[in-house]
């Protein structure tokens, strides 16, 4: 309470500058006046009697300091002169401050900014209620290696019966067709449980959200629509919970509208951007009862109950499972081990992204490191030669203490100074910046540079300011004042620590540079590799569009019901987007089938039961399944390998037939031919499919995995919903979009035809997040070995200085002046040595642990590790020989007689 | 020549309070020489040290400080304690004796005591 109330009242007489030193020096002169009386009284002479009593009072200086000082706050006034001081240093040195404060601009500014992307997409919490207690739930087999399979309908009751969630929720992101008004839009929407909002904890601005407890098998006619289709095609109609909509020819019923902030969970942006959500029980109203074994394949998210942990309900999951599993061994074989897993929605959402952020982070750390011990090392140098005003300082007085704190606040105001630049500079180029981020990376949206990011800005300035300036203003206020005085500006050595730190460094920011150059080198060879790999396919000049058929709940108002039907439509549109200009070749799939495509999530692995080798009741193997027109393989350049493709003649009518790819012909027919082979896919279907052709692995499913065992149906014999147009040749590609729209609608008018991507797009974007990263990256190592160039090359050129004298007298008795250049060289290449040693470790380490972010190449590539050493080697020769070039045509006379 | 004790500054304090208690409103010297008179010599050089603690007890609200006229007619600045520093007084005034006390205690006990 006194400390506060005396700390107050000090603090608001600096602010206000009120000073007690009048009010002292008269109580001074009062006190005097008394006691000189008193010494008269005593029998002193006038003379005596007032030294004695100045002599009583003490030294009147030093009580006005302490009385000063106590009236203020001493700390924060030395500090504001300590302040002004420093800003007259820095304009002294405008070049000096320039270079400092850009350095540490660009290393602030980009840790920054990598920062500001994982404030967003790592730090922040969901946008929901208590985000903590929301959690994805996955089954997996992974003795059959099937991951996420999904759920039954009767196992989702078995969770929500568990106690352990408060409520659980199917769902799947989609797209709708919205038919029924002037122009069939397609908007991106999701069918999910009734207890989906409920799971979200968020409720509608309009009307409400679905009733948790809606039990109906199907769906129930209900959808709740975003904010942003309200306005868009409902012009934010207030009566619009009367009305209705039409998905798919079926009418349903508007119950809700979404609040504007909400954004739906997902990993997409596409997800993200949700316009409309369906209620679904994610089984059909026929008689027959769900069965445990028919697994949905749907995702499933749920709310924890209040209070427990993941951890706690992985525990009783785990229970859970075993419990089921002894309940219903038929349905559960041991030697699939079936298994349910709980993770936080959060970590599920940004998936493998995490790694590449982390990774961003560690490396634009180290960039940010190497500037402020380039900056240090700056420092340092002008810290020499001002050697004599410290020593001089010292010599009149100053503590050691206050030096320090003077050299401190110095470098305190270049870092924040910096710190700020580099802020302003991210600030202003933040919307130019974000073009570089991929899309496809989660929750892109939520990016911005806040304040917490400008306070994580300026704690990073001041942190660094403190420790990479306290060093130097340690090892300058140590030295010894009748050496430097008697020396210094004489050009001789300096201080033999001082020196020793300088190398320090440089070696640090050498090695720094190393580890950088070496992840920088193994991201390049992983994405050139990726880059060159074998596609098995050729996706130049195509263009992929997609289209949606109708899909009502009731079967007999389908007109694409069967293949059969779905053909008669699929012929003609096929013809008709011939006839556009410029298309040369075209086919059409389903949207598994669409290369490297978005659908990817989508895709789910279907059983694969041969004739004579699985029952259906066992566990079957698994495979990707794409459904294709005739044209496919040949339109995306597919190799026949043995057997044949589909061929018109290949109809609902006939046999069934299927194309495989080798990776599946080797998995599951090993040493035999499967052309000829009869599979069934899907336990439900009576009728067993031939194989009659094998062609070669391409990597359509994922550019890194060459051997993804696949299998092909005919489109002509298998009907799909969600199709992609293919269409090879010269097509304008801002004009295709439109022209395939109308040919299409021409047959169906209430058909929409979205989204033309051109596949070299597709695979451009799908290697967009490793683009991003390894571009970034080698950024950051380009950035880093600048700055450890500008570190050695200042280094040498110091080295230079301070040896003059030396390399002087050494020319004046008759030395080589190659000698001399080798002698400045040789200091350049030992510090290289050392750093580059040093930094092989750090880069070993670093290698192992970015190991899955690699792709063909070893974490301990040689040929990266070599040649990486061997450019950092050049660059150090490279900078020093400058300053050994100077040093070299030293003229020894003009150079001993400055001295 | 042996140094004289340097006094502690929350002994000095605690001189100063109990001064202005006894003597009533004090200016700067009355309290200096009066703590001289009772301690002896022991504060006799570097009165001036009184005035920046004398700054800081009025800071931390023991003491209040106004201008009035000294005994020979001329403008002194006089201290007078205010009810938290009489409160403060008392309560250091009781543990100071306390721990004189237990140090007196010590240093009468006799190696006899003890067996």
């Amino acid at each position: 309470m006194k400390f506060l109330r005396r700390f107050f009242i000090r603090l608001s007489n600096f602010t206000a500058g009120r000073h007690a030193d009048q009010r002292l020096q008269e109580e001074m002169a009062e006190h005097l006046a008394l006691q000189t009386e008193e010494n008269l009284r005593a029998g002193m002479s006038p003379a005596e009697a007032r030294r004695q009593a100045a002599l009583k009072l003490g030294a009147a200086q030093a009580i006005r300091e302490h009385h000063n000082a106590e009236q203020g706050l001493p700390l924060a006034e030395n500090f504001l002169f300590d302040l002004r001081y420093a800003f007259r240093m820095l304009r002294r040195s405008p070049g000096f401050s320039l270079i400092v404060i850009a350095t540490i601009a660009l290393g602030v500014g980009a840790t920054t900014a990598i920062y500001s992307v994982i404030d967003a997409t790592l730090l922040h919490p969901l946008p929901f209620p208590h985000p903590g207690e929301i959690v994805h739930i996955e089954a997996n087999l992974p003795g059959v290696g099937a991951h996420d399979v999904g759920f039954s309908i009767p196992e989702l009751r078995d969770l929500r019966n568990s106690g352990i969630f408060q409520n659980v929720s199917f769902f799947f992101f989609g797209s709708e067709n919205v038919t029924g008004s002037a122009q069939p839009t397609h908007i991106a929407g999701a069918t999910v449980s009734a207890s989906y909002f409920a799971v979200l904890g968020v409720d509608a601005a309009l009307g409400r959200t679905f009733d948790p407890h809606d039990a109906s098998p199907g769906s129930n006619g209900e959808v709740v629509i975003s904010d942003g289709l309200w306005k868009r095609a409902f012009g934010a109609d207030p009566h619009i919970l009367s009305k209705s909509l039409r998905l798919d020819n079926d009418l349903f019923h508007i119950v809700g509208v979404m609040p504007a902030s909400f954004r739906d969970q997902g990993r997409t942006s596409e997800q993200v951007g949700t316009e409309l959500w369906a209620s679904d029980g994610f089984y059909g109203d026929d008689a027959s009862p769900p069965m445990r074994g028919t697994r949905t394949g749907y995702e499933t998210i749920a709310r924890l109950q209040p209070g427990l942990s993941p951890e706690a309900a992985q525990a009783r999951l785990d229970a859970l499972v075993a419990s089921l599993k002894k309940q219903y061994p038929a349905d559960y074989p041991p030697q699939a081990e079936w298994t349910i897993h709980v993770t936080p929605l959060a970590e599920t959402l940004v998936g493998n992204v995490r790694q590449s952020l982390i990774l961003l982070f560690g490396a634009v750390g180290l960039v940010l490191l190497i500037s402020c011990v380039n900056v240090a090392n700056l420092l340092l140098a002008r810290a020499s030669a001002r050697g004599r005003e410290m020593a001089v300082r010292q010599a009149l007085g100053a503590a050691r203490m206050r030096l320090i704190r003077q050299l401190l606040t110095e470098s305190l105001l270049l870092f924040v100074l910096g710190g700020i630049t580099g802020f302003a500079v991210l600030f202003c180029a933040r919307k130019f910046l974000l073009q570089f981020v991929p899309e496809s990376l989660p929750r892109l949206n939520d990016i911005s540079i806040s304040w917490g990011v400008l306070a994580f800005a300026i704690v990073v300035s001041v942190a660094a300011g403190t420790i990479f300036g306290l060093a130097p203003a340690w090892l300058v206020s140590r030295l010894d004042l009748n050496t430097t005085l008697r020396q210094e500006g004489r050009g001789t050595n300096g201080s033999r620590k001082r020196s020793r730190l300088r190398h320090a460094l440089v070696i640090g920011e050498l090695a720094l540079s190393l580890v950088l150059l070496v992840a920088a080198g193994l991201l390049l060879r992983s994405f050139w590799d990726l880059f060159k790999v074998q596609l098995g396919f050729n996706p130049s000049r195509i263009t992929a569009i997609e289209t949606t058929l109708p899909n009502p709940n009731d079967p007999k108002t389908d007109i694409y019901h069967t293949a059969t039907q779905e053909s008669v439509f699929l012929r003609e549109a096929l013809r008709r987007i011939r006839t556009l200009p410029g298309v040369e070749e075209t086919a059409v799939s389903d949207r598994a089938a669409l290369p490297l495509g978005h659908a990817q999530n989508d895709l789910r692995p279907e059983p694969l039961i041969r004739e004579g080798q699985d029952v259906q009741s066992s566990q079957p193997p698994l495979i990707d399944r794409s459904i294709v027109s005739p044209e496919y393989f040949h339109v995306l350049g597919m190799t026949l390998l043995r057997g044949r493709l589909f061929v018109d003649q290949d109809l609902e009518a006939t046999p069934l037939v299927a194309v495989i790819n080798e990776a599946a012909a080797r998995t599951y027919w090993r040493h035999q031919d499967p052309v000829g082979k009869r599979v069934r896919l899907s336990a439900g279907q009576p009728d067993w499919t031939t194989i009659v052709g094998v062609i070669a692995n391409a990597r359509t499913e994922s550019l890194a995995d060459a051997g993804t065992p696949q299998i092909y149906l005919s489109l002509y014999q298998h009907p799909a919903k969600f199709l992609a147009f293919y269409l090879r040749g010269q097509v304008d590609p801002a004009a295709i979009l439109a022209q395939v729209r109308t040919q299409v609608q021409a047959v169906n008018p209430e058909l929409p035809v979205f989204r033309a991507e051109t596949l070299d797009d597709v695979l451009s974007s799908s290697l967009s997040v490793r683009r991003f990263s390894m571009e970034m990256v080698a950024l950051f190592a380009a950035t880093a070995l600048l700055l450890a160039a500008l570190g050695i090359y200042g280094t040498i050129s110091f080295l230079v200085h301070e040896q003059s004298r030396e390399i002087a007298i050494r020319l004046a008795l008759g030395a080589q002046r190659s000698n001399i250049l080798r002698m400045v060289l040789r200091q350049g290449l030992n510090l290289a040595a050392v750093g580059a040693g040093i930094g092989l470790v750090g880069a070993f380490i670093v290698s192992h642990l970015m190991a899955g972010l690699l792709y063909g190449v070893s974490p301990y590539d040689l040929s990266t590790f070599a040649g990486v050493t061997a450019v950092l080697t050049a660059v150090a020769i490279a900078a020093s020989y400058v300053p050994a070039l100077r040093a070299m045509r030293l003229d020894p006379i003009t150079t001993l007689n400055s001295g | 020549m042996k140094e004289k004790p340097d006094v502690l500054q929350g002994t000095l304090a605690l001189m100063v309070l109990k001064t202005l208690d006894v003597l009533g409103p004090q200016h700067g010297w009355g309290i200096a020489r009066r703590i001289e008179q009772i301690s002896g010599d022991l504060l006799a050089v570097n009165q001036g040290t009184l005035y920046p603690l004398l700054l800081k007890l009025e800071h931390e609200g023991s003491i209040a400080s106004e201008w009035g006229t000294s005994e020979n007619n001329r403008r002194a600045r006089f201290y007078r304690l205010t009810v938290a520093g009489r409160r403060q007084l008392q309560a250091e005034t009781r543990d100071w004796e306390q721990n004189a006390a237990i140090i007196a205690r010590f240093f009468n006990v006799k190696a006899e005591d003890l067996v």
